[in-house]
C-alpha cells in the first residue's frame, strides 16, 4: 500500500458526490500515476469536471455540494480536518476551460500565487522579476510579452490568455496540475500548442487532463479513464484503452457511438 | 399551362408588410426622441435657471467675487445687503464629505458582505430591508434627525443644540448607504465567477478573493456606487434643512449648526418676491449648485477613464 501510494500522486476510494439531490459521481475509485499524463475522457455530463475539481476542493464554494468518500493526494485524505486547503491549492494547480487570467498586469497575474502566500517585501524585486522571465519561458510565452508584462491579461489573445492561467501556477511549484478542456476554447494553432506545451511539463508534473476530444487524448495521454453517467468505466494505458478496451461501454463509446 | 408555370416559378422569400415596416420606423423614431430628449430636458433647465439668475448680474448689491468667496449671507438686510454663498458652500461640502466618510466604508462594506460572504437566505433579507431603508422619504429622516437624532447628540456629547454638522452627516449618511449598496452590489455580481475561482484554486482565501480580484476588477462601479451617493448627498435638501440647523456659518467643529446650497433656496426662495435681487441670487445660487454637482461627475468620468486607460 504504501508503494503504491508513492507510485500514485492522487487515489480516490468510493468517492461519492451529490448536487443536492443529484449524484454527480457514483463510487468512483482511480489511481492517478505520478508524473503521467491522465487524460479523463468521456460523453458530456458524465462528471469529468465534477471529479477533477474534487482534486483541489473547489467544488466546496458552492453549499450544495455533498461529498463522500476518500481522496489521497500526495499520501494524504484531504478530507482529514488537518488539511489546509490553502497548502492543498498551492500542490495542486487547476486550469479552467474558459482562460481566466484575473484582469491586473500580466506580470502581477504570474505573480498572484507568491503575492496571496507571502507577505508584502517579502521577495526583492530581482527575484520576482526572475520568476516571471521564468514562468512565461516555460510557458513559451516570454518573447511574446516580455515588452508588455504591464498589459492587462484579460486582453491578449485567447491561446495567450490559457498560456498564462498555466503559466501563473508554476511559481508556487505544484505537484499536480488539473487541466479541464484547457484547449476548448482554443483554435487548431492554440491547440497544437497548449498540447506541446503539456508534453513539455510532463515527467516534472503530474498532469490530469479532462477533454472530450478523443484524438487529443490519444494524442497527449500515457493513461486514460473513461467515464459514464458519474461513474469510472475503464482506466488503462492510452493505447491499451483505444485499441483494445475491456468494456464493451467503452468500446461503443470510442468508436462514436454516443458521446 | 397553368401548373408548367407555377412549378417553373423560383421560389421566393415572402415580402414584408407595409404596416410592419411603417411601425419599425415609427418605433425608431420615438425611441430616438426618448434619447434626444434627454439633452433638451438638461439644456432646458439649465437655461431656465440661468434666465431666472441672469438680471442679478446687472445689480450695483452683486459682486461676483463675493458671491463666491464671502461667507456673509444677509441678502434682506435694509442697510447693507450681502450675498456671500461661502458660508452655505462650505455647508453643503462639509456635510456631503461628513456623510461619505461614514456611508462609504460602510456602503462598500456591506455589499461586500452581501454579494459575497452571506447565505442566499440572508442576502434575500437584507437587500429587501436595504430597499426599504432607500424607501423612507427625506423628510421623514429629517425628523428622525430633529428629534432622536439631535436628542442623542445632546445627551451624549453635550452639545447647546443638538441640530447641527454631526446631525446632518450621520442622516446624510444613511440616506446614501442604499444607493450605494445597492449599485456597489451589482457591480461586484457582474465579476465573473471565473475570476474568483482562478484565484480560489491558487489557494486565496476569502478575503484576498476580495481585495486583490474583486475591488480591482469592478473599480469603475463602485467608484459609480460612491459618486452616486455624493450625488445624493450634495442634492439632499429637506432631510439637511431639518437636521443641520440652518444657521449661516463656516463651521468649526463637528457640532456646528451649518447651512446649504439646497436648504438655503427651499428655506428661502417662498419668501423673496419674484424678481426682486434676492429672487434672482437664489437662482443663482442654484447654478451655483448644478456647477458643483457637475464638477464631481466630470471628475469622475475622467478619473473612470483614466482607470481605463491603464
Ligand atoms: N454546479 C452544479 N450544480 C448542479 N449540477 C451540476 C453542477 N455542475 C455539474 N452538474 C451536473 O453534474 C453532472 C456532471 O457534470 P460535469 O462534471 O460538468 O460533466 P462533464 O464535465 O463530464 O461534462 C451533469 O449532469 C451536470 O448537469
Ligand atoms: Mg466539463
Amino acid at each position: 500500500m504504501a508503494a503504491e501510494q508513492k507510485q500514485n500522486s492522487i487515489q480516490t476510494r468510493n468517492l461519492n458526490l451529490w448536487y443536492g439531490e443529484f449524484q454527480a459521481l457514483k463510487s468512483v475509485s482511480v489511481d492517478v500515476k505520478n508524473g503521467l499524463i491522465t487524460a479523463l475522457i468521456g460523453p458530456s455530463g458524465c462528471g469529468k469536471t465534477t471529479l477533477l475539481r474534487c482534486f483541489n476542493r473547489i467544488n466546496e464554494r458552492f453549499p450544495y455540494v455533498r461529498t463522500q468518500g476518500e481522496i489521497v493526494i500526495l499520501g494524504k485524505n484531504i478530507y482529514d480536518p488537518d488539511v489546509s486547503l490553502i497548502e492543498l491549492r498551492k500542490s495542486v494547480g487547476m486550469v479552467f476551460q474558459r482562460p481566466n487570467p484575473i484582469p491586473i498586469s500580466v506580470y502581477e497575474n504570474v505573480l498572484f500565487g507568491l503575492r496571496i502566500h507571502h507577505r508584502l517585501g517579502h521577495f526583492k524585486k530581482a527575484y520576482l522579476e526572475e520568476i516571471v522571465e521564468k514562468s512565461l519561458t516555460e510557458v513559451g510565452l516570454w518573447k511574446d510579452l516580455r515588452d508588455r508584462l504591464k498589459v492587462k491579461a484579460t486582453t491578449l489573445q485567447l491561446e495567450q490568455q490559457q498560456k498564462l492561467c498555466i503559466a501563473r501556477l508554476l511559481p508556487l511549484k505544484p505537484e499536480i496540475i488539473l487541466m479541464d478542456e484547457p484547449c476548448s476554447a482554443l483554435d487548431v494553432e492554440g491547440t497544437r500548442s497548449i498540447e506541446d506545451l503539456m508534453y513539455k511539463l510532463r515527467g516534472r508534473y503530474t498532469i490530469v487532463i479532462v477533454t472530450h476530444n478523443m484524438a487529443q487524448a490519444r494524442r497527449v495521454s500515457d493513461e486514460c479513464i473513461f467515464m459514464l453517467l458519474g461513474e469510472k468505466i475503464e482506466h488503462s494505458r492510452t493505447e491499451d484503452l483505444f485499441l483494445k478496451p475491456q468494456n464493451p461501454k467503452t468500446g461503443e463509446y470510442i468508436e462514436g457511438r454516443y458521446g | 399551362m397553368n401548373d408548367m408555370s407555377e412549378s417553373d416559378r423560383l421560389p421566393t422569400l415572402p415580402k414584408r408588410s407595409v404596416v410592419s415596416m411603417a411601425g419599425e420606423k415609427l418605433l425608431e423614431f420615438i425611441i430616438r426622441l426618448s434619447g434626444i430628449s434627454a439633452i433638451v430636458f438638461v439644456l432646458a433647465i439649465f437655461f431656465f435657471i440661468f434666465r431666472e439668475a441672469a438680471p442679478i448680474f446687472f445689480s450695483e448689491n452683486f459682486n461676483l467675487v463675493k458671491f463666491l468667496f464671502n461667507a456673509e449671507w444677509y441678502p434682506t438686510s435694509v442697510t447693507n445687503v450681502r450675498y456671500g454663498t461661502l458660508a452655505l458652500t462650505v455647508g453643503s461640502i462639509s456635510v456631503t464629505l461628513l456623510a461619505m466618510s461614514i456611508a462609504v466604508p460602510f456602503g462598500l462594506g456591506s455589499a461586500v458582505y452581501i454579494s459575497e460572504f452571506c447565505s442566499p437566505r440572508l442576502k434575500e433579507a437584507l437587500k429587501i430591508i436595504i430597499e426599504l431603508l432607500a424607501a423612507i422619504p427625506s423628510v421623514v429622516w429629517g425628523f428622525i434627525g430633529l428629534t432622536v437624532m439631535s436628542r442623542t447628540i445632546i445627551s451624549l456629547t453635550g452639545a447647546p443644540v443638538g441640530v447641527n454638522l454631526l446631525n446632518g452627516g450621520l442622516i446624510l449618511a444613511l440616506m446614501s448607504v442604499p444607493i450605494i449598496v445597492s449599485i456597489a452590489e451589482d457591480a461586484l455580481k457582474a465579476v465573473p465567477d471565473s475570476y474568483r475561482e482562478a484565484a480560489l484554486a491558487l489557494g486565496a482565501t476569502n478575503w484576498q478573493v476580495v481585495y486583490r480580484v474583486l475591488l480591482p476588477s469592478a473599480k469603475n462601479g463602485l467608484l459609480a456606487a460612491v459618486l452616486l451617493g455624493i450625488g445624493r448627498s450634495v442634492g439632499e435638501t429637506m432631510a439637511v434643512l431639518m437636521a443641520t440647523g440652518h444657521a449661516v456659518q463656516i463651521p468649526h467643529g463637528l457640532l456646528d449648526s451649518v447651512r446649504t446650497l439646497t436648504a438655503n433656496i427651499a428655506a428661502e426662495l417662498g419668501e423673496a418676491s419674484a424678481s426682486s435681487d434676492h429672487y434672482h441670487v437664489l437662482f443663482l445660487t442654484g447654478v451655483l449648485l448644478f456647477i458643483l454637482t457637475f464638477a464631481v461627475n466630470l471628475t469622475a468620468d475622467f478619473v473612470i477613464r483614466g482607470i481605463r486607460r491603464k
